[in-house]
C-alpha cells in the first residue's frame, strides 16, 4: 500500500491543477475573511461580538469548497479523461486499493491546506474585527470544524468523481449537491420540508464550522449526516469502478 | 512457461460478440503477430489480457495468473496501449516516476528506460507537447520499467514515420531475443511479416489462423502464369497443365520461358505472359475478407 501511496502523491504533486484548485481554496478562504470583517469593522458600532467575528472570518468556505471539490474530482476524472486510468489499473489491478491509494493522498493534502487555510482566515478575519472577549477555545473549535468540513468536501468531490468519471458532469453534480440543492431545499415549505433542509449535504455538515445546533442535529451530528452523504457518493463510485470495463 | 494463454476467450457488447470464442497462447523468445482488420476485437483482446475489460466468457492467463492477482504486475507484464493516454500536464520523468513506484520499483530505472528509449533530454518537458513519435517511446519506457518478462504492444506503428517504424520494429526483435515473450497487434501484413515468428489473425473476434509466419506464407505465396491471347483455347491445348478462367489462362507448374517458347514454336499470338505473386497482404486479405466487419 506506501507503493500506492507513493505513486498517487507523485502523481498529485506534478499536475498544476492540484496548485491552481488549492491555491484558490486558499485565496478565497483568505480573501473573503479579510474583506467581509473588514467590512464589518466599518460598520460596527462598538465592539464586535466574538461569535460573529469568528464566522465572519470563515464565510469563505462557501466558495473554497467548490475549489476543494474541484480538484477532488480531477484527481480521479482526468485519469479517465486521458485514459490514463488504464495505465493506472495496469500497474495496480486491484481497483480498490488503487481508489484508496487516493482517497488516502488527497485526503491527507485536502486536510493539510485546509487547515493553513482556515488558520489563515481566521488570523487575517481577527485582525481586522479585534473581539474583545475571544476564547482560544472557540477559535481552535472553528479551526478544526472548518479544516475538517473543507477536506470532506473534497473527498465529496473525488467520489462524485469516481461515480460520474466525467469532468463537467462531475463538478456540476458537486455544484448541485454542495451549492444549489441545499438552498433549494431550505425553501421547502413545511415541517417536512424543514427536516430535508436540516439534514441536506451542506447544510448538516456546516452546522460544524458554526458550531451551533440545528432543531435535531447537534454540530457533530450534522457533520455525521454530511459525511453519510459523502460516503453513498463514494460507495457507489467504487462499485461501479470495480464493476465497469475500464 | 507459456507467457500468455487465452482460452475460449469472449467480450460481448449488447448484441455484438467484439471476441467470440478465441484460444491461443502466446510463447516466449518469439514475437507473436495479432493480426486482424480493424475492430476484429485485438483490443478488446488486449485490455482483457491486462484486466482492463472483464471477459463476457472463457478465461486469460499470464504468466499463469490473471492478471489481476499478479502481485507486482509491471515485473512481469508491460504493455503499450494508447500512447497518447497520459496526463498531458506531467513530465515524462514524473509521469514514469508515478508507475515506478506503483510496484516498488526504483527511481533509477526510470533514468534507465529515459536511456533506452532515447528521451533523457527531454525528461523535465511536460509530456503534453510530445510528437507521437516521442509519445510511443514514452509509452515503451513504461512498459519496460519492470524489466517484464512479457510486453504487449497495441499497434505500435501506427502514424509513425518510417525512422521510428523501424526503431521498433528492431527493438521487439532485440526484446524476443532476450528470451521475452513480444505480443504486438496490428492491422498491417506487410508489417508482421517483417517483425513477427508467429502470427494469430482474428476476424470478428474469431480465430481464423494460429501459424508460424514461415507456414503462413508458405502457403500463401504461391505463384502462377497468367496468359491471355486470342486464340485462348489453343494455348490451353498446347500447355495442357492451364487452369482456363474466362478472359485467361492460369498456369501454376510452368516459366513463363516455357510457356512463350510453346506458343511462339507454334506461332500463337500472346496479348500477356506474366508471372503473378500473390503478396502477403493479397493472401491476408483474401483469410480476412469474410471477416471485414465494415467493407468498403
Amino acid at each position: 500500500m506506501i507503493d500506492i501511496l507513493r505513486s498517487e502523491w507523485t502523481k498529485i504533486r506534478s499536475v498544476r491543477s492540484t496548485v491552481w484548485t488549492l491555491a484558490a481554496a486558499f485565496g478565497l478562504m483568505v480573501g473573503l475573511s479579510a474583506l467581509l470583517s473588514a467590512s464589518i469593522k466599518n460598520d460596527a458600532e462598538g465592539p464586535i461580538p466574538a461569535g460573529q467575528a469568528v464566522a465572519a472570518s470563515l464565510l469563505g468556505i462557501m466558495f473554497a469548497q467548490l475549489a476543494i471539490a474541484t480538484l477532488g474530482v480531477l484527481v480521479i476524472s482526468s485519469e479517465y479523461r486521458t485514459g490514463g486510468i488504464r495505465t493506472s489499473l495496469m500497474s495496480v489491478p486491484k481497483r480498490m486499493k488503487l481508489l484508496t491509494g487516493k482517497l488516502v493522498v488527497f485526503g491527507a493534502t485536502s486536510l493539510v491546506v485546509s487547515a493553513l487555510a482556515s488558520a489563515a482566515a481566521l488570523g487575517v478575519g481577527l485582525a481586522f474585527t479585534q473581539p474583545p472577549e475571544l476564547a482560544t477555545g472557540e477559535v481552535v473549535r472553528a479551526l478544526i470544524g472548518s479544516s475538517l468540513y473543507l477536506t470532506a468536501c473534497g473527498i465529496f468531490g473525488l467520489g462524485l468523481g469516481t461515480l460520474v468519471r466525467h469532468t463537467p458532469g462531475a463538478i456540476v453534480a458537486a455544484i448541485g449537491l454542495m451549492l444549489v440543492l441545499p438552498q433549494v431545499a431550505n425553501q421547502l415549505p413545511g415541517q417536512w420540508g424543514r427536516t430535508v433542509a436540516e439534514y441536506f449535504t451542506t447544510n448538516a455538515g456546516q452546522l460544524l464550522v458554526a458550531g451551533q445546533s440545528s432543531e435535531s442535529l447537534t454540530p457533530w451530528g450534522g457533520f455525521g449526516v454530511y459525511l453519510a452523504w459523502i460516503a453513498v457518493a463514494t460507495i457507489a463510485g467504487a462499485v461501479l469502478m470495480q464493476r465497469r470495463d475500464a | 512457461m507459456t507467457a500468455i494463454r487465452a482460452t475460449n476467450l469472449s467480450k460481448r457488447y449488447g448484441s455484438t460478440m467484439a471476441v467470440a470464442d478465441l484460444s491461443f497462447d502466446v510463447e516466449p523468445g518469439q514475437v507473436t503477430g495479432f493480426l486482424g482488420p480493424n475492430g476484429a476485437g485485438k483490443s478488446t483482446t488486449m485490455r482483457m489480457i491486462l484486466g482492463l475489460d472483464r471477459p463476457s466468457g472463457g478465461s486469460v492467463l499470464v504468466a499463469g495468473r490473471p492478471y489481476a492477482e499478479l502481485r507486482h504486475p509491471l515485473r512481469k507484464v508491460g504493455a503499450l496501449l494508447d500512447a497518447k493516454a497520459v496526463h498531458g500536464g506531467r513530465s515524462a520523468r514524473n509521469h514514469l516516476l508515478a508507475i515506478a513506484q506503483s510496484n516498488g520499483l526504483p527511481a533509477s530505472r526510470v533514468e534507465e528506460v529515459l536511456e533506452t528509449v532515447g528521451l533523457r533530454e527531454v525528461a523535465k518537458r511536460r509530456v503534453g507537447g510530445f510528437s507521437l513519435g516521442m509519445s510511443q517511446r514514452l509509452g515503451i519506457a513504461a512498459a519496460l520499467l519492470g524489466d517484464p518478462e512479457i510486453l504487449l504492444f497495441d499497434e505500435p506503428v501506427n502514424g509513425l514515420d518510417p525512422d521510428g517504424i523501424l526503431w521498433i520494429r528492431t527493438f521487439m526483435r532485440e526484446l524476443a531475443a532476450q528470451g521475452r515473450a513480444v505480443f504486438v497487434s496490428s492491422h498491417l501484413m506487410s508489417e508482421m511479416a517483417q517483425t513477427a515468428d508467429h502470427l494469430i489473425v482474428i476476424g470478428r473476434g474469431r480465430l481464423i489462423a494460429d501459424t508460424s509466419v514461415q507456414e503462413f506464407i508458405g502457403r500463401s505465396s504461391q505463384g502462377y502464369v497468367r496468359v491471355r491471347s486470342p486464340r485462348l483455347a489453343e494455348v490451353a491445348e498446347l500447355v495442357k497443365v492451364g487452369e482456363l478462367h474466362h478472359d485467361h489462362l492460369r498456369v501454376t507448374a510452368m516459366s513463363t520461358l516455357e510457356i512463350g517458347t510453346l506458343t511462339a514454336r507454334a506461332g500463337i499470338p500472346l496479348e500477356e505472359l506474366t508471372f503473378v505473386q500473390p503478396s502477403l497482404e493479397a493472401a491476408y486479405m483474401e483469410l480476412t475478407k469474410d471477416s471485414l466487419e465494415f467493407s468498403a
